[in-house]
């Protein structure tokens, strides 16, 4: 294998460790930047969004259709669970993880009870190319420009619209904020819903890429937390980067020894990251600039 | 002779409720029930009960961190995993002879709480607190049942011990006592039940003593406000090291002793659900006190078992409600409000006869 082989090789794993650690992440770095909560019922958002997005393409509908159906009934189930369970808790964050891991407990169960233990899969579009002697799927370089996408998006969103001023606003000095006549409560649960949504796009995403079963969003949640842990409160300033580093550990790690040790790398890493910067990325970036 | 009396004054203190003689006279009626317990039953039935007993130590491992300490750890099942496997790869590559599987449970148990020293030191000394501490054990210990799970080759043994991968590591000797004769097997029935229910009685005794002394009030300052404590001279990183190992020795105990009741031990005690069902059982109970853990940790267990004769699956959705319930209507823990309430009320009624 000569040197723009195995480059590739390297870079196209990067980019999908990148694309699978950002994606998982950003849903749950959302939710805990604005709110300060853990939402431990992420994996099953993130289930929700691959088995809807699996439904709809059964039902005939194309499958970019099927993600933004996964996503907005995502979406829509954050709205309900925010309602009747987060509202309550805002003042316990303890309690609110301590919470969501019961919705977890329920959702999990419950899919398994109504579903079964696998619903039908969707099958990988785009087909693949060679590079060398190995072939590469395409699907894998759209979710890393997925990844991209998200990010970008992100980054408008709260730094050129009305709503991200406001809710950067209550995040800062939430009394005000509503002293200036800001309603915190609808800035606080709007994060929740756009978390779960992204959760769900996440898993519409990579519906097509792996079997669907009740317990598919444990396959997720350990890099979300991993992701969210180093990168600390700030999506751009955190999640970006502690994926970029985090990719190059899994991959490395994984191309090294296999799949499980490119995880356990992670949690290694992680390990010794808390112990260097308890604040995570995003925490050592903003105390260098002020 | 008195400083061992002043341990024993230390039975009851601000951090524990019960005192006086009505709650120790409830103690000793209970007590001597479960001692009675089994010339009532049958051998099925005591190796049950044994079942539950097992889970009461991680239970009250969780109470120490989370409920006294004001950590949350989802570290607990990992443990008990890792205590479990220990006890497992000493026994079965050393055997049973010359009483050493008591030193296995030892051993198995300083495994663990080595682990959790390891952990603590990076947690701890990195002054992570909160929902970051509860999401690094949890991923730690998801870790570990995945790393588990995948060890079903040959090539994964220690010595003797396979370890075998999902199916998990089986057929290890019972804890077995050296007698002059011929040695005492403890089958999981009435002699293990003695045993555990010992264990039980002193780790619980030594608790309360633990929680009502200078460090437990420590303990408690700090889960009310760390930066108070600190300013007051405790280096906080210490006091919460050494509670998370203690509670990580408990949780290994719950673990080894798992392991000797059904001779064996898989990696999804370390799982998702695994790990979430000792959180139920100590919020439902009531996580701030030791009594109301113990109790609320028993009732749940039973109700769950009832539960599962309909249905295994409903079970664990019932489980989830349970939890979302408590946290959201008796934060503090179901069983903990009714005995405050028998309290009071009991008081009153004193109060009102004298």
């Amino acid at each position: 294998m000569d040197i723009a082989t195995l480059a590739f090789s390297a870079l196209y794993q990067f980019g999908d460790a990148f694309a699978f650690l950002v994606l998982s992440a950003c849903g749950l770095a959302v939710i805990f930047g604005m709110m300060g909560v853990i939402n431990l019922a992420h994996g099953e958002f993130i289930m929700c969004g691959a088995y809807v997005t699996a439904a709809t393409v059964h039902a005939g509908l194309p499958l970019p259709l099927g993600i933004l159906a996964g996503t907005l009934v995502s979406a829509l189930v954050g709205v309900v669970v925010e309602l009747a369970v987060i509202r309550h808790l805002y003042d316990r964050p303890l309690d609110t993880i301590v919470a969501t891991w019961g919705l977890s407990l329920i959702a999990t169960q419950g899919t398994l009870i109504m579903v079964g233990s696998t619903m039908a899969g969707v099958g990988t579009p785009f087909g693949s190319f060679q590079v060398g002697a190995y072939s590469y799927s395409i699907y894998r370089i759209v979710l890393f420009g997925a990844a991209l996408g998200v990010l970008a998006a992100l980054y408008a969103l709260f730094n050129w619209t009305r709503f991200g001023v406001l809710a950067r606003a209550t995040i800062q000095v939430p009394h005000m904020a509503a002293a200036l006549g800001v309603d915190t409560r609808l800035i606080y649960s709007l994060p929740f819903a756009c978390g779960a949504g992204l959760a769900g796009l996440a898993g519409g995403l990579y519906a097509p890429t792996m079997t669907l079963v009740p317990t598919m969003g444990a396959t997720f949640i350990m890099e979300a937390f991993v992701t969210v842990v180093i990168g600390g409160a700030d999506v751009f300033l955190g999640t970006a980067p502690a994926g970029g580093v985090l990719a190059v550990v899994k991959s490395a790690m994984t191309s090294w020894q296999g799949q499980l040790f490119g995880q356990i790398g992670l949690l290694v890493a992680v390990i010794i990251v808390v112990r260097v910067l308890p604040k995570g990325i995003s925490g050592f970036v903003l105390r260098e600039r002020t | 002779m008195n400083s061992f009396l002043s341990l024993f004054r230390r039975l009851e203190g601000p951090q524990t409720v019960g005192r006086g003689p009505a709650f120790w006279g409830a103690f000793a009626i209970v007590l001597l029930a479960a001692l009675a317990y089994p010339l009532f039953s049958d051998g099925y039935t005591v190796g049950n009960t044994v079942y539950f007993f097992v889970w009461v130590f991680i239970a009250l491992s969780l109470c120490l961190i989370w409920g006294y300490g004001g950590s949350l750890s989802f570290g607990q099942t990992a443990f008990f995993g890792i205590a479990g496997y220990g006890y497992g790869i000493l026994t079965i590559n050393f055997g049973s002879a010359y009483g050493f599987t008591l030193l296995a449970l030892v051993l198995a148990v300083m495994i663990a709480a080595l682990f959790a020293v390891l952990l603590g030191y990076f947690m701890f000394f990195g002054r992570i607190a909160g929902v970051f501490l509860g999401i690094v054990t949890l991923a730690v210990t998801l870790m570990l049942e995945r790393f588990m799970a995948q060890t079903a080759g040959p090539e994964w043994h220690v010595g003797a011990a396979r370890l075998n991968g999902f199916n998990g590591m089986s057929a290890m000797p019972p804890l077995t006592i050296p007698w002059p004769g011929e040695p005492i097997v403890l089958f999981a029935d009435v002699g293990l039940y003695y045993l555990v229910l010992g264990l039980l009685v002193l780790v619980y005794l030594g608790l309360r003593i633990l929680m009502n002394s200078s460090f437990g009030n420590v303990i408690v300052a700090i889960r009310e406000n760390p930066e108070r404590a600190e300013m007051l001279g405790y280096d906080v990183r210490k006091y919460q090291l050494i509670t998370f190992v203690i509670g990580a020795a408990l949780a290994g105990l719950s673990g080894v002793l798992y392991t000797v009741w059904g001779q064996y031990i898989t990696p999804s005690s370390m799982g998702m659900t695994a790990a979430a069902l000792p959180l139920i059982w100590v919020a439902v109970g009531g996580r701030s006190d030791l009594t109301s853990t113990v109790i609320g940790t028993l009732i749940v267990l039973a109700a769950f078992q009832a539960l599962t004769i309909y249905g295994s699956q409903y079970a664990l959705v019932f489980m989830g409600v349970l939890l979302v319930l408590t946290v959201l209507i008796a934060p503090n823990g179901l069983v903990l409000g009714v005995m405050n309430w028998l309290g009071r009320f009991a008081s009153r009624f004193l109060q009102r006869a004298g």
